[in-house]
């Protein structure tokens, strides 16, 4: 299977946040001496260095589904990424120290995408709460309509209320009517902002009759709360496609 | 580069968050838009031939571009090859802006900087922070811009 090793070598040692980095022993496949490597691990990859200052990684363990568990090695500070397969390969890994030990079981632990995918709908499930309530009356001339927030089972239960800027192109200017902006230069990907404060984003989801009309089918969010969080939206979108009108117009003269 | 092949073809093969047949090119001298199936679980995308169980690729979406291209036609791009482009055909132009919505969620970066932002609104509202609840707040993938070594 092909990889994008290039993007990924350049992931592996570019300057986005590391969760966490230092020594660590592997154990060898097939022969059981230790190997000292340089890990560095970025969201869901661990990626292995050779040396610290090596250029390019020399290997990488996507840690999607692993379980993550001490070891008792004569090694001492061993612990051990197992995957569920019956033909898995079980990574043994041996820390420095005790503290270093637990500082990566626990990095490790936390590592994938799904947990983390967990933690962000369950602080966007939040933050909508406080924003909006639990639950609130309905509006008047409410159509029922699929939009954004209502989404299939399998997918987060709604978009979120507020994105930040993401790949070089700040999101929240796809404001519907809004002319799409030229895709920014250089910088995709990473903010430059230390803390990102986009206003609020509408549901971009153009309405469709296909999908999303079943999705409605599955919407978590009863009608009196989907209903005022719409009305709040809309509201939002009024005023953020006026702003951009305005800004477009330029200053008067 | 060693990967662990075997467990990212057994993601590769988990239900997926979006999945659909796609014209698709890769940035290769003389590529030509294929039909693929092509599957989104995580942050990586897998493409298969339309009856083959493996994929011929993955494309781990970390630092990558998506841009709407012509009608029904989106990329994907990494930043620091920007001209070398995946390029997709969908059937319908519908089709086309949900796969740009999704992929462009689809990294663990987004995921972070989302969490990040609402890590603080809430903090700002409400004076605390969410994630002491949970006992995470000192986790380093947590924090704006986590310390790097």
């Amino acid at each position: 299977m092909k990889l994008n090793e290039r993007s990924l070598a350049f992931y592996a040692t570019c300057d986005s946040p590391a969760d966490n980095a230092g020594f660590l022993y592997k154990r060898g496949e097939r022969h059981t001496a230790y190997h000292r490597r340089w890990f560095v691990l970025k969201g869901n990859m661990l990626f292995y260095f050779e040396e610290r200052d090596s250029r390019e990684p020399v290997g990488v363990i996507v840690l999607e589904g692993c379980n993550v568990e001490l070891c008792d090695s004569a090694e001492g500070f061993a612990f051990a990424i197992r995957f569920g397969g019956t033909k898995s390969r079980t990574y043994v890994l041996a820390a420095e120290s005790q503290a270093a030990m637990e500082s990566w079981v626990k990095s490790l632990s936390r590592a994938s995408f799904d947990y983390m995918r967990l933690v962000v709908r369950e602080l966007e499930k939040q933050l909508q709460e406080m924003r909006w309530g639990p639950a609130g009356g309905c509006g008047d001339s409410w159509k029922p309509k699929p939009s954004g927030l209502e989404q299939p089972r399998e997918r987060p239960p709604a978009l979120p209320a507020i994105l930040p800027k993401e790949n070089g192109c700040a999101v929240w200017n796809n404001a519907p009517g809004a002319e799409r902006p030229p895709d920014s230069s250089g910088g995709g990907g990473h903010d430059e902002e230390g803390t990102p404060r986009p206003p609020p984003l509408p549901p971009r989801r153009r309405v469709s009759d296909g999908e999303a009309a079943s999705a409605g089918a599955a919407v978590a969010e009863s009608p009196s709360t989907f209903c005022r969080l719409h009305e709040q939206y809309s509201r939002e979108v009024a005023r953020l496609r006026q702003d951009w009108q305005q800004r477009r117009r330029g200053p008067r003269p | 580069m060693r990967y662990n092949e075997r467990e990212l073809l057994s993601l590769a093969r988990q239900p997926a968050e979006k999945a659909a047949e796609i014209r698709m090119s890769v940035p290769k001298k003389g590529s030509v838009l294929k039909k693929r199936l092509v599957k989104l679980v995580v942050n990586f995308l897998f493409y298969f031939r339309t009856d083959e169980a493996e994929p011929i690729g993955a494309l781990l979406l970390e630092h990558c571009r998506v841009t709407k291209e012509e009608e029904n036609v989106f990329s994907i791009s990494f930043i620091e090859e920007p001209e070398r482009k995946y390029c997709f055909e969908c059937a319908t132009e519908e089709q086309c802006q949900e796969w740009v919505e999704a992929l462009r969620r689809a990294s663990y970066e987004f995921l972070r900087r989302s969490l990040i932002f609402y890590r603080n609104e809430i903090q700002k509202m409400t004076g605390k922070d969410p994630l002491e609840q949970y006992g995470i707040s000192e986790e380093a993938r947590f924090q704006l811009g986590a310390h790097r070594q």
